[in-house]
């Protein structure tokens, strides 16, 4: 069965006064229905600017996709018009945005606003909508749903909004949900509520999640795959258990390692250096600055991907030799 | 509904104060002003008896202390009191309310021009920003923001009125004209367009610029892109999500300048002879008409007290964020 | 950054407009300083025919009014007029907004809430009419004017100023000042100003625009001073003439237009050098 959504060699440049940003680079992934995949990274590093990309939301100026295919089904979204993007956007892939404290309409109730994403793309009396938009309250498990519905967003709580923005992109069910850091502005309970509340919606709905985050903790319990991306591009994919037993390349070993885990008394570690700028790419590994295992060959030659066993992707040439060391298959 | 009344209710508290303070300072202006209500009376009547004018003086308590007399013309404002104008022989308020709706036609169309006008110009420039119709947009609007409004309107009679003759020069009526209730609504029509729109056009390359940087700021925010993310076009994106958060400013502006504008039909109104109060009290300063000046300066300020809270409260209707503290 | 001026007119500089604005004004001035040069004489003196064109005697090149009086003459004295009055009415102004301002945010509380409502009370009053009223009350003398003007004209100054220091009262520097026992009135004036002074400075440019403005409607009306020439009394007699010689209305008009045209300019050039945080709103 193919894929959901397929994403091949995507490369978004954003083109400032200081120089192009290379924001996402050759970035390829396929999404399969009734699945999570976390894209992780620090800030910075592409992942938001990749979900804009899908949605066709990249502010232009200054941004531009240069190239690449986004196969939804077998249409390829980068050759659809604005108009025929529109018909996708919040009805075929749906997208939840970080802040939920500024990202609703603070002048329209709350009701209004889910109405507004189901009367966009369904054919269906404002009454009907109504009632689908309380159904969908009380699906984001908010208390109260048709008294809530009258409110203005500056009455709900951060973790409320959150959920009434869950609910504006669940409005008409998306085969894909794009979700940028949905718990990353709020209190570490209702992070938690949240992401059960996202995992749970995943299994009824049966959509395939984006989960974007720059925190592999919260990775843990509810993707399924997980890509790394560093400076624009994928450096390592894998499903999620192999990524904490044993990640392959050194960048996802640093993140390991700067993350708190219950049991560990020994100091985070932190990964040394800063994110390179994106402006001034060295023909090597962008890594490489930053790497412990660093080679001669990694500051000349961009490592391709490598598929090891029949699962995971690594781009880095420390990581090949590490693998083929241990007599694994390594194709690239 | 209860949200509005406290809100009403406390603006109206608000004002008391406000109005007093303006009371207090008319009331000052006139013991300023050289002579006495009495000296305006005697040279308009011709009376020279000092007895006579003490007489009067006495009956219009002009000869108790100073602060009496300002509890006086407190008292005799709060019952509708604003004095009496000799010359037109009737009281103040009279005169003022006759003279009112003419004010208020040319007012209200000025203001719907200006917004309708500098709204519409403001989104244009936003959606097209740094194309040629921004720029066009922004040049017009300086140019009406530093020209003066008197001239204008003295262009527009000259191009209109003199080399065309589409527009009449002045005045609110054509005398004996058509008197059918329809013929009547057109000639007013044709003379409120050239000064409704040399008193509009100022305000409305105000609105134009203020409603733009608004319209850019807002299109910049977050939840624009949610917005977008919900697959609605951008013509919806502008006009529904931007511009109901882009007015707010723009509806804070127009209350501030109510009281500006108010006073700008001054002007506007003697270029074109429009019978209103801004002809009215412009006659009055010059035969020094002191009690009808002050009437006017009062009952304009109350206006724009009045208009003032029914601006709050449709800022309190765009803008449900405002609560009550 | 070596030299202030230097840096203040490079980044200046980078606004077209505001350096075009410059330079009107620039001219403008040239004309008041010029005018006792070029035309010695009083301007409101009666010279020639009345109603002369322009361009059609050498003598006088932008012709005469209905009286015959020289219309360049008028102009050239009329643009120092304008300029003192819209000055000295911005100081004026300024004076005021910034002394209310001030209190009101400095102290906040009751002495806020007074000021504030005193503020409302110049806010509401129809500016103009107030004007009318107390020019014609004191009588048409310049300086009535100037002071009238600047009375109407200082509301945006206090409450911009007021603003500023609510934010600036709470901040380290200030509570430094008022630990090591400054009395108020050395805290407002050598710690707080200072710092609220850049767009207090911009402000006032623009104030002087309107104060023009202003007295242009008042010269207009013949209600300014009768013995001075000004570009709005020469609108105002002009008007009588718009049939047969519009040009009268039209050249003094155009002298206010272009002069409020590059004061709001330059306020804005202002703008983008000493608010530049501001400048991408």
């Amino acid at each position: 069965m193919s894929p959901l959504l397929q994403v091949c060699d995507l490369t978004t440049h954003l083109f400032t006064v200081e120089g192009v940003v290379k924001a996402v680079e050759g970035l390829s992934f396929d999404l399969d229905a009734d699945e999570t995949l976390a894209l992780v990274g620090e800030s910075g590093c592409g992942k938001s600017m990749t979900a804009l990309s899908l949605m066709g939301l990249v502010p232009d100026p200054p941004g531009r996709i240069v190239g690449g295919q986004v196969l939804l089904g077998d249409r390829d979204l980068l050759q659809l018009s604005e108009h025929e993007m529109q018909k996708i956007r919040g009805n075929e892939i749906a997208m939840v945005f970080q802040e939920p404290m500024t990202s609703l309409n603070p002048v329209f109730t709350v009701g209004d606003q889910i109405v507004e994403s189901v009367l966009t793309h369904r054919q269906v009396s404002r009454r009907q909508a109504r009632e689908r938009a309380v159904e969908l309250l009380d699906l984001v498990r908010i208390p109260d749903p048709r008294g809530r519905f009258d409110d203005y967003p500056h009455r709900l709580s951060g973790g409320m909004r959150q959920r009434v923005m869950i609910a504006m992109a669940l409005a008409c069910d998306p085969d894909v949900l794009i979700a940028d850091e949905p718990t990353t502005a709020l209190d570490v309970t209702i992070q938690a509520q949240v992401l059960d509340l996202l995992g749970e919606l995943q299994g009824e709905f049966g959509m395939g999640v984006i989960l974007i985050t720059h925190d592999l903790g919260v990775v843990a319990g509810i993707a399924d795959r997980v890509v790394v991306m560093y400076a624009g591009r994928k450096v390592e994919e894998a499903p999620v258990d192999d990524i904490f037993a044993s990640p392959l390349h050194p960048y996802t070993q640093g993140l390991l390692g700067s993350m708190p885990r219950p049991g560990l008394e020994e100091r985070l570690r932190e990964i040394p250096g800063v994110i390179p700028s994106l402006i001034d790419m060295t023909p090597g590994c962008s890594f490489a600055p930053r790497c412990a295992k660093a080679m001669a060959r990694c500051r000349e030659e961009q490592p391709d991907h490598a598929t090891i066993g029949d699962a995971r992707v690594v781009a880095c040439f420390a990581a090949e030799e590490e693998v083929a060391g241990r007599g694994l298959a390594v194709d690239t | 509904m209860n949200r509005t009344f406290l809100a009403v209710r406390r603006r109206l508290l608000q004002a008391v104060p406000v109005v007093f303070g303006i009371v207090a300072i008319i009331f000052l202006l006139l013991n300023l002003s050289p002579g006495d209500l009495v000296d305006v009376m005697a040279a308009e009547e011709q009376i020279s008896d000092p007895q006579v004018l003490e007489q009067i003086r006495a009956e219009y308590g002009l000869d108790k202390p100073i602060y009496v007399q300002l509890a006086n013309y407190v008292w005799n404002i709060v019952h509708l009191d604003l004095g009496y104008s000799f010359r037109h022989s009737q009281p103040v308020w009279d005169v003022i309310v006759e003279r009112l709706p003419a004010t208020l036609i040319l007012m209200s169309v000025s203001m719907a021009l200006a917004l309708f006008i500098g709204g519409l110009a403001g989104v244009v420039a936003s959606i097209k920003v740094n194309t040629l119709y921004d720029n066009l947009i922004s040049v017009v609007a300086i140019i009406f923001f530093a020209a003066p409004s008197f001239w204008i309107g003295l262009m527009m009679m000259v191009l209109f009125s003199v080399k065309l003759g589409l527009l009449p020069v002045s005045g609110m009526y054509t005398i004996g004209g058509d008197y059918s209730l329809a013929g009547e609504i057109w000639d007013v029509t044709r003379h409120l367009v050239m000064p409704s729109f040399a008193l509009g056009l100022f305000y409305a390359a105000i609105y134009a610029r203020v409603m733009r940087a608004s319209m850019l700021e807002v299109s910049g925010l977050d939840f624009i892109r949610t917005a977008r993310a919900k697959g609605l076009g951008e013509k919806r994106v502008a006009f529904k999500h931007i511009l109901r958060n882009a007015l707010l400013p723009v509806v804070t502006l127009f209350g501030l300048q109510l009281g500006t504008m108010l006073a700008g039909s001054v002007v506007i109104e003697s270029v074109f002879s429009w019978p209103g109060i801004g002809t009215l009290v412009f006659e009055a300063v010059l035969t020094r008409n002191f009690p009808l000046v002050m009437g006017v300066l009062l009952f304009g300020s109350i206006l724009v007290v009045i208009a003032n809270l029914a601006v709050d409260l449709v800022y309190m209707r765009l803008d449900p964020r405002i609560e009550l503290r | 950054m070596a030299n202030p001026v230097t840096e203040f007119w490079r980044r200046y500089r980078r606004n077209g407009a505001a350096v075009v604005g410059l330079a009107i004004l620039c001219v403008v001035v040239a004309m008041a300083l010029s005018a006792p040069v070029f035309f010695p004489t009083n301007p409101l003196r009666l010279v020639g025919p009345a109603e002369l064109w322009p361009l059609t005697d050498a003598r006088f090149p932008l012709g005469t009014d209905s009286l015959g009086r020289d219309i360049a003459a008028q102009l050239a004295h009329g643009a120092g007029t304008t300029l003192i009055i819209g000055l000295v009415a911005s100081l004026v102004a300024t004076t005021i907004g910034v002394g209310i301002g001030a209190a009101a945010g400095y102290y906040g509380g009751l002495v806020d809430d007074v000021l504030m409502r005193f503020t409302e009370i110049f806010q509401t009053i129809p500016n103009l009419i107030f004007l009318l009223a107390l020019v014609a009350v004191l009588g048409p003398k310049i300086e009535h004017v100037v002071i009238g003007i600047g009375l109407i004209s200082w509301t945006s100054v206090a409450r911009l100023v007021r603003a500023e220091f609510m934010t600036l009262r709470e901040r380290e520097f200030v509570l430094a000042s008022r630990a090591m026992g400054m009395s108020d009135l050395r805290i407002i004036v050598t710690q707080i100003l200072p710092n609220a002074i850049p767009p207090v400075i911009v402000l006032a440019s623009l104030i002087v625009a309107g104060a023009v403005l202003f007295e242009s409607a008042l010269a207009f009306l013949g209600l300014s001073d009768p013995n001075i020439a000004s570009w709005g009394g020469l609108i105002g007699e002009g008007r009588l003439l718009i049939r047969t010689s519009w040009y009268v209305c039209a050249l003094p008009g155009l002298a206010i237009l272009l002069t409020v045209l590059a004061l709001n300019l330059i306020g804005d050039g202002l703008n983008d050098v000493l608010n530049p945080m501001l400048k991408n709103r």
